[in-house]
């Protein structure tokens, strides 16, 4: 079981949260002006990576608010947690996100 | 009762003041406090002790812990018996009751043995073979090879235990308390961090408690006393003995489980539970489990009497129990010796059959030194058994290569063989964290490589293959204190080291299949390398002609290391036979993942005390009670219960209905709609956020009026509906299906973090805060005026509006809406108030003759009207337009969740599913819901289908019955005829029609 840093509360079991697929989707801002590949595109296309995968969370059985995690899909490796409205952070290969 | 004859002079760790008497297959025998039923069966003489699982040949007992493959036994009886138990692990009490396995009519003498006089038709695959043949004839035989195979008989009667679950934290979990995990545990726990100790064992000291050595000129036994004598004065260390870690999963979180009052037995009561399941979050991990033996495989080697020679060891020096007077070593290493010098020491005959070359060094010079005889350079060429015990051995020399055995077979005569193939280090928890296994040349063993863990765990002792228990204990305490450093504590404490007597060990000869006198798979005798489940070398021979020679496909082919003991004492060899025979080292054959668990656990422990009441939460309304006494059958809804129906008498659910739908549209009726989803939105972008969320438009409503709305996913298909109020200038009420709220609630926090942060509109669930009865029918309003000051007539409360005041002297917000069609007020009142209003509404409404109502007359009366349920006639894959509710779209509103989809091609393509009525030909035939709906009827599937049936009820108040489908361009089928196949052969014919069954108020 995954231990995963809330951006709020700290480091909680994954049974608290759940997962919610790729992160930075943004929606389009005038959907009508949209082909409908594009509108496809936004609406069905996800990435689907082996290693590092960019993701949504949501803490639902805590503090519900929604952030997003750098998870290597492979070695269940997270690299970092942070909000919606913090910048994607850098990170190396080595560093992790868990406590010592 | 007979005499413990087995029974050695000293206490070892027994209590001999307190005897207790057991029965094992129906016979009475006494051991003492400490014992296992294992160790107590062997001092009373006993080896044989079940049969084995596919041959049903005789099998004792192999080990001394929970690595046994054959000594599994039934448990106890009716509800408390347990099978495939090891009599290695259980601790015997009075009165313990056990039974062998596999046996008919007895042990002794059993039926099933025919299964080895045809052993030639039950090869490695047989059942994997039998599952591929024709399914008919899995289907004759199954119950034939179930009931031969078995394993032992699952309890009938319900569990009369209760069972505990519980979740820790720590800084340290050290995994196993022998020596090194003594030391790791108080090194750390010096450090003053939490540390939890635990070990599958009744008492610490792991396979000190096997030994009789002297630590700094104290005997080990006492050694162990004085650690954790220790250990208990650490408050700052949980001790778990009886406890095995199982599982090893991501980021450090482990399952272990405890048997918290098992060993006391079944007939003592207890306030505590039967076994408890930890689940341990660990900021380290200290494994220190140790090692397993290995056993040499040789021809006829699973008979009873023969064992590992470290059991032999466990037997004397832990239980004071020498399970023969004859014995025989047989080994390729060192350790073993310590066997022979042990039993020579209580006084038994023993020699030695080294199958090394040149065994030198300073055990073989011990043991020469006490006149214990060595056969070196020899093998086994046949084993003497009969009559239920072990008779001789034969030894033979064995030729340079070490594949054949040569020269005179020597007849040695014996009743006990302990053997010794090397160690295999305990790394079964590495491996479920996904930690590499390694091959090491040198130990000739596999052992942890490269782990996967972001905190890796550290090895300390046996299990990296550290084979004294002086290092171990230096390992132990570096481990403890990296451990503790590593968790943020400051440990420099030195370890004061210790003095043991230990002879050095020369190396051991990699041979682990011994040749015989019959090359291996010809003949009659069996050489097995895995007892649990009967597979022998000669299955790996044949796997691998038949093509099955990757490890992956040989375990699942010869089911090795596939029993309940997942292969502890076979899985090394039978890698070592498939190396032999496709002449590859074993490095390059891969190793299979350990899995977890370690030992099996009990469903009891999995489940804890999430049965019966506790297995799913149940939610009631404020009304609840009431409903109970007014015999409410009660339908689920989400985890909600509401009622179905009111019965009235012995009215069964139809008339119960017939009744309810009837009243409503003729007097009234009543309806807890607590449960209906709410939540209160407030701030000024709220109106906003409605237009984004719900289709039509939203900026004229007016504060204290409701509109209803359809709530679509950007699929364009529609997942919730409701209706909204505004409750003020930025504050509004919403309601969801009841089985929605947590999804819609959902929705909307996921938009406003995500996407649209800049909103000022702060959602609130307030579904338990608010208690909601809807009453309904023409007397509504003279009902509910009695209680209330609101004004009711049309122009100073019309429809779809919302007013607050005071019901039944509560504060209240009432909303005229309806889901019936008739007249309808929906009483919101704080959810403490619910009860008392229900009964005021009903008292009021006794003499305009109310009734209470539940939810399947709502659901006629709503059908009857036309309207939909969101999740009944819609699935995911409807859009307002394929329900004929164009009206609800906005053409205005640039842009709402959803709205793009409509454009998609197969949004907007014609001929859709779309939602229209259905009357059948018989008016009183209701069809099931989920029926297909055809054009055309053929004698059989597949037939050109339309559709399906999402709703079909019998109306009374349309006096027949009537029906909802969603059809492959519905619309257009209206007035047409079709039909509708049922499950019994029949047809029915339905007429197309409007969804809408009764019109007007
Ligand atoms: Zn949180």
């Amino acid at each position: 079981m995954l231990l995963i840093k809330c951006p709020w509360c700290g480091y909680r079991d994954q049974s608290e949260f759940s997962a919610q697929g790729e992160a930075h989707i943004a929606r389009p801002v005038n959907p009508h002006e949209l082909s409908e590949e594009q509108w496809g595109d936004y609406l069905f296309f996800r990435k689907n990576p082996k290693g590092v995968h960019y993701e949504r969370w949501v803490h639902s059985h805590g503090c519900r608010r929604w952030f997003n995690v750098i998870r290597n899909t492979a070695t269940d490796h997270i690299h970092a947690t942070y909000r919606p409205d913090e910048p994607v952070p850098e990170f190396s290969d080595e560093e992790t996100d868990q406590p010592a | 009762m007979k005499k413990q004859i087995n029974r050695l002079e000293h206490d070892a760790r027994l209590n001999r003041r307190k005897s207790i008497r057991f029965w094992f297959d129906n016979r009475a025998y006494e051991g003492y406090e400490g014992d296992t039923l294992a160790s107590a069966l062997l001092a009373n003489g006993v080896h044989l002790v079940g049969r084995s699982f596919k041959y049903h040949r005789p099998r004792g007992i192999y080990t001394a812990g929970s690595e046994e493959p054959n000594a599994l036994v039934q448990l106890e009886e009716k509800a408390y018996t347990e099978p495939n138990r090891r009599a290695t692990e259980i601790e015997i009490y009075e009165g313990l009751i056990a039974h062998s396995q596999n046996c008919w009519p007895s042990c002794k003498l059993d039926i099933g043995i025919v299964n080895s006089w045809f052993s030639r038709i039950l090869p490695a695959g047989f059942y994997y073979k039998t599952f591929m043949w024709p399914a008919s004839f899995w289907m004759i035989y199954e119950k034939y090879i179930r009931k031969a195979a078995g394993l032992g008989r699952s309890p009938a009667e319900p569990d009369p235990h209760f069972y505990d679950k519980t979740y820790a934290h720590c800084d340290v979990l050290v995994i196993g308390g022998g020596p090194a995990g003594i030391q790791a545990a108080i090194a750390a726990g010096q450090t003053g961090c939490r540390v939890i100790l635990a070990d599958e064992k009744s008492e610490f000291g792991g396979m000190l408690l096997s030994e009789n050595m002297l630590i700094n000129g104290m005997p080990c036994h006492e050694w162990i006393e004085s650690k954790t004598a220790e250990l208990k004065t650490m408050s700052n260390i949980v001790l778990l003995n009886r406890t095995t870690v199982t599982g090893y999963y991501d980021y450090n979180f482990l399952v272990a489980n405890q048997r918290v009052s098992e060993h006391l037995g079944p007939r003592v009561s207890v306030n505590s539970p039967k076994e408890r399941l930890w689940k341990i979050r660990a900021r380290q991990v200290v494994m220190a489990t140790g090692a397993i033996e290995r056993p040499l495989v040789f021809g006829d080697n699973d008979r009873p009497g023969i064992m590992l020679a470290s059991a032999i060891r466990t037997y004397i020096n832990r239980y004071s129990t020498l399970p023969g007077k004859n014995c025989v070593i047989l080994t390729n290493n060192d350790s073993a010796y310590h066997a022979a010098l042990d039993i020579a020491d209580e006084g038994g005959q023993v020699s030695i059959i080294d199958v090394r070359t040149n065994p030198a060094g300073a055990m073989a010079d011990s043991a020469a030194s006490r006149g214990i005889r060595i056969l070196a350079n020899s093998t086994v060429a046949g084993v003497g058994y009969s009559r239920g015990r072990l008779r001789y051995l034969e030894a033979m020399e064995l030729s340079d290569d070490g594949l054949e055995a040569v020269g005179k077979k020597q007849k040695l005569p014996c009743d006990l063989v302990g053997i010794s193939g090397g160690w295999n280090p305990t790394i079964h928890l590495f491996s479920q964290s996904r930690g590499k296994l390694k091959f090491n040349e040198n130990h000739h063993c596999f052992l942890a490589g490269r782990p996967s863990q972001d905190n890796p765990v550290i090895l300390a002792g046996s299990c990296q293959a550290t084979w004294f228990s002086r290092e171990c204990m230096e390992e132990g305490h570096a481990a403890g204190c990296e451990a503790a450093k590593r968790a943020g504590f400051s440990a420099d404490q030195q370890f004061d080291g210790v003095k043991t007597g230990q002879l050095e060990y020369s190396p051991q000869r990699p041979l682990w299949i011994l040749p015989g006198g019959h090359p291996i798979g010809q003949g009659k005798t069996k050489h097995f390398h895995e007892l649990h489940n009967d597979a022998t070398i000669g299955d790996i021979h044949l796997a691998v002609r038949e093509g099955y020679e990757s490890v992956e496909h040989l375990k699942r082919y010869t089911t090795t290391g596939m029993g309940t003991d997942q292969g502890k004492t076979s899985n090394l060899n039978a890698l070592a036979a498939l190396s032999e025979t496709r002449n590859l080292p074993i490095p390059e054959l891969g190793v299979t993942t350990f899995r977890p668990p370690y030992t099996p656990l009990t469903m009891g422990s999995i489940v804890g005390h999430d049965c019966g009441d506790l297995f799913h939460q149940k939610r009631k309304t404020p009304m609840h009670p009431w409903h109970d006494q007014a015999h409410a059958v009660y339908e689920d809804v989400g985890d909600w219960k509401r009622p179905r129906y009111f019965s009235l008498g012995n009215e069964a659910m139809h008339a119960a209905v017939q009744r309810e739908c009837r009243q409503v549209r003729q007097t009234g009726g009543l309806l807890d709609a607590s449960t209906l989803g709410k939540i209160d939105l407030q701030g000024k972008d709220t109106r906003w956020l409605l237009n984004m969320l719900y289709t039509n438009a939203w900026d004229k409503l007016e504060i204290g009026r409701c509109r209803y709305g359809l709530m679509l996913n950007e699929h364009g298909m529609i997942f919730d509906d409701g209706v909204t109020t505004r409750i003020g200038e930025n504050h509004y009420h919403m309601t969801t299906t009841t089985g929605g709220a947590v999804r819609v609630m959902s929705w909307i926090e996921e938009w406003l973090q995500t996407e649209w942060p800049n909103l000022e509109v702060y959602a609130t669930s307030v579904t338990e805060q608010w208690a909601v009865a809807s009453l309904s029918g023409p007397n509504a309003a003279e009902v509910l005026q009695e209680l209330t000051d609101i004004p009711l007539d049309e122009e100073s409360f019309p429809f779809m509006s919302m007013r607050e005041g005071r019901v039944a002297d509560i504060p209240a917000r009432v909303f005229r809406i309806s889901f019936t069609g008739e007249l309808s007020y929906e009483i919101n009142v704080p959810a403490r108030h619910g009860l008392v209003l229900w009964e005021q509404l009903m008292e009021s409404g006794r003499k305009f003759d109310i009734c209470p109502y539940g939810t399947e007359s709502m659901h006629v009366l709503r059908a009857e009207k036309g309207f939909i349920i969101v999740g009944q006639d819609t699935d995911g894959t409807v859009t307002p337009m394929d329900l004929g509710m164009d009206w609800i779209v906005s053409r205005k509103k640039q842009d709402f969740l959803g709205k793009r989809s409509f454009d998609r091609t197969d949004t907007s393509r014609s001929g859709r599913k779309q939602l229209v009525g259905l009357l059948t030909e018989d008016p009183e035939f209701v069809l099931p819901e989920g029926a297909h709906v055809v054009s055309e009827l053929k004698s059989s599937p597949p037939m050109n289908m339309l559709g399906h049936v999402t709703s079909s009820y019998r109306s009374p108040n349309v006096g027949r019955s009537i029906a909802m489908a969603l059809l492959k361009d519905g619309f257009n089928l209206k007035g047409q005829t079709l039909n509708v196949p049922l499950m019994n052969g029949t047809t029915q014919r339905v007429t197309v029609t409007d969804p809408v069954f009764l019109t007007g108020q």
